[in-house]
């Protein structure tokens, strides 16, 4: 990029004014990258400084009492019923968003239904996590499917709908990268079309789509508004996905503006919870796709 | 691959036909595969449909223009104009877009052209952490820090340029459209950022190198044939931003002060379509016209974000167009 000697004859080494200009954009856009970083930064401390004291082992391991006077208890029940339900939307998400990746990148193609799909996929992506809520609560919860109002699976739901789009969209740019020679050999060697999909064009693609899954089931994790009217708010544990069930950002909202200090530690020490949790897959899936990187397969 | 061949010439059939049976599987996963997304977009149209339908008693009641444009929603008088909401919603998205996109963009050059290539990983993973932190939390955050913080400069700003238009206010409340705008442009910057870092990626080598060689400062060459390049998907970045801006629900609900009235100033109170919904659905259960009411509010909030969506994929879509790769935005999705 230096220039050659020609070039600097003929041409007149940068104005003080333009290099000043240059001087100060470049501090501009180091000190946003900065600006950037400090909500990030203040978040966590707060978080930490504000929540750590809530946890111990009581914090864990109990359920909240939900009584006016004395002891609130813990998270528990929200704990384990965020990984219920996240887990059953994964469950249900990632095989159908991965299917219909594989429908765009393999069958689809160019074609008419293709576009529709994946235009309508888009259009999914950008639908308010709210709305999804709000029509699992019309669909399933008015409805009573499954025999039931409020549950933790009709949770589930919404959030798979929310994951599907996503898991789509990733899967999609992960199977593109697949080199179409890699597809034409196995064919050429008398593979049948479902062998080179599932067996070769899939595995390939697997450390994106992994990491694209993931990053939809992190997504998923930390979202409030489609469980507020599905699978609530609710105080005890359950392992049965038919009854409402209890959540970490449910719980954190209902605790949140309490006029009581314990009630909003405890939102703060959920808080933290719901972080590691978050930020744990966030990273694996950052990791594998780094990983992925390195070995060249862009 | 062997055993697929071996498996064709066990059948006693010619070397390069396969049984009827051993082509049914391709058969199960081609027309599986398009079920399924034929099913995706059954659902969704019956999604469209369902909610259309049952806010449809809103709509009968108070006919559609004068629930989007009324400027009364009043629960207890069973009146529902939802000027205020969409209003609210207007304000804090815009607020978002003019906090969050400059520093989205900002960073996102930075990362493409200034950082070290050392730091340039760790930083991108860093910024994309931003979008790992849940929306309540955000919302924790800024009503226990952002709020009691920002309040004196917040009146400060409202005393000293009262004289601006949407500025000046008697006593700021805690909770205000701004707060949920800064918020929000908070949320939005990793989305933005990501996009438009893939957007830069995209800008030829040789346009830039071709802008140094004649004799460019790195800042030129940004702006002379990078941004007018990349000025397409930035602003399908920036309208995905807007998209995702519009739809946010908890952090907004926690901030924006529940006061379904038309604000004054940026400084003001307000509420927004999701928060209404987010705020008043349990209540509603048992009001059929409430709930058909706040039905609608989500209805017209999955019309204006299908509206920025569809503007931004365009968008975005064509800059792929343009450079033949595609665009995920992964960081931000």
């Amino acid at each position: 990029m230096e220039s050659g000697s020609l070039a600097t004859e003929l041409l007149r080494p940068p104005s003080p004014r333009r290099r000043r200009t240059d001087k100060a954009m470049r501090a501009l856009m180091w000190t946003a990258t900065f600006i950037a970083l400090v909500p990030l930064v203040l978040v966590l401390y707060y978080t930490l400084k504000k929540g750590i004291g809530a946890l111990d082992w009581e914090f864990f391991s109990t359920d909240p009492t939900g009584s006016f006077l004395g002891t609130q208890g813990g998270v528990k029940s929200a704990i384990l019923g965020t990984l219920e339900i996240v887990g059953f939307a994964a469950v249900v998400a990632v095989p159908l968003g991965i299917g219909v990746a594989l429908y765009l990148t393999e069958y689809g193609g160019r074609g008419r239904l293709a576009q529709a799909v994946r235009f309508f996929v888009d259009v999914m992506t950008g639908v308010p996590s709210i709305v999804f809520g709000l029509f699992i609560y019309l669909v399933l919860v008015l409805g009573g499917t499954g025999g039931s109002t409020f549950a933790g699976w009709k949770g589930s739901a919404a959030l798979a709908l929310l994951m599907l789009p996503i898991v789509t969209r990733s899967s999609e740019v992960a199977l593109q990268l697949v080199p179409g020679s890699l597809r034409e050999a196995a064919l050429a060697l008398g593979a049948p079309r479902w062998k080179v999909v599932l067996r070769v064009v899939l595995p390939t693609a697997a450390s994106g789509i992994v990491t694209g899954s993931l990053l939809a089931i992190a997504r998923a994790a930390g979202e409030t508004a489609p469980l507020l009217f599905t699978s609530t708010i609710v105080k005890g544990t359950t392992f049965d996905l038919n009854e409402p069930m209890n959540s970490l950002p449910a719980q954190i909202f209902q605790d949140l503006k309490q006029p009581n200090d314990e009630l909003v530690q405890r939102a703060w020490g959920a808080a933290i919870t719901l972080i590691a949790m978050i930020l744990t897959l966030t990273l694996v899936a950052k990791l594998i796709q780094r990983r992925s990187r390195g070995k060249g397969a862009t | 691959m062997e055993a697929a061949t071996h498996q064709v010439s066990s059948g006693g059939r010619p070397r390069l036909g396969r049984s009827p049976a051993s082509r049914l599987p391709d058969r199960a996963l081609r027309y599986g595969l398009t079920a399924l997304s034929v099913a995706v977009l059954a659902l969704l149209a019956y999604f469209f449909v369902k909610l259309a339908v049952e806010s449809r008693l809103v709509f009968e009641e108070e006919g559609v223009l004068s629930y989007v444009f009324a400027n009364n929603w009043n629960v207890a008088d069973s009146i529902y104009g939802a000027l205020p909401l969409v209003v609210g919603t207007l304000i804090t998205s815009a607020l978002a877009l003019l906090f969050g996109v400059p520093v989205a963009v900002a960073v996102a050059l930075f990362l493409t052209e200034l950082c070290p290539r050392k730091l340039r990983g760790s930083l991108t993973i860093v910024v994309d952490l931003l979008a790992a932190v849940p929306s309540v939390v955000y919302g924790l955050w800024a009503f226990y820090f952002l709020i009691p913080k920002l309040k004196p400069v917040e009146q400060w700003f409202a005393d000293t340029f009262h004289f601006l238009p949407f500025v000046a206010i008697g006593s700021v409340p805690g909770p205000n459209y701004f707060i949920a705008g800064l918020v929000l442009a908070i949320m939005l910057l990793p989305i933005v950022c990501a996009i438009s870092r893939e957007v830069l990626a995209t800008v030829p080598a040789n346009l830039k190198e071709a802008s140094l060689g004649l004799g460019m400062t790195r800042w030129e060459m940004i702006r002379i044939s990078m941004l007018p390049y990349a000025r397409r998907g930035i602003v399908g970045a920036s309208m995905l931003g807007l998209g995702r801006a519009i739809g946010e629900t908890i952090a907004v609900t926690i901030v924006i002060g529940d006061s379904p009235t038309l604000g004054h100033s940026i400084f003001g109170q307000g509420y927004t379509l999701a928060a209404v919904i987010a705020n008043e659905f349990n209540e509603a259960a048992a009001n059929p016209l409430h709930k058909s009411a706040l039905i609608a509010a989500g209805l017209v909030l999955f019309v204006l974000t299908l509206l920025v969506n569809s503007i931004a994929r365009f968008a975005v879509m064509r800059s792929e167009r343009q450079s033949g790769r595609p665009i995920a935005g992964g960081g931000g999705l």
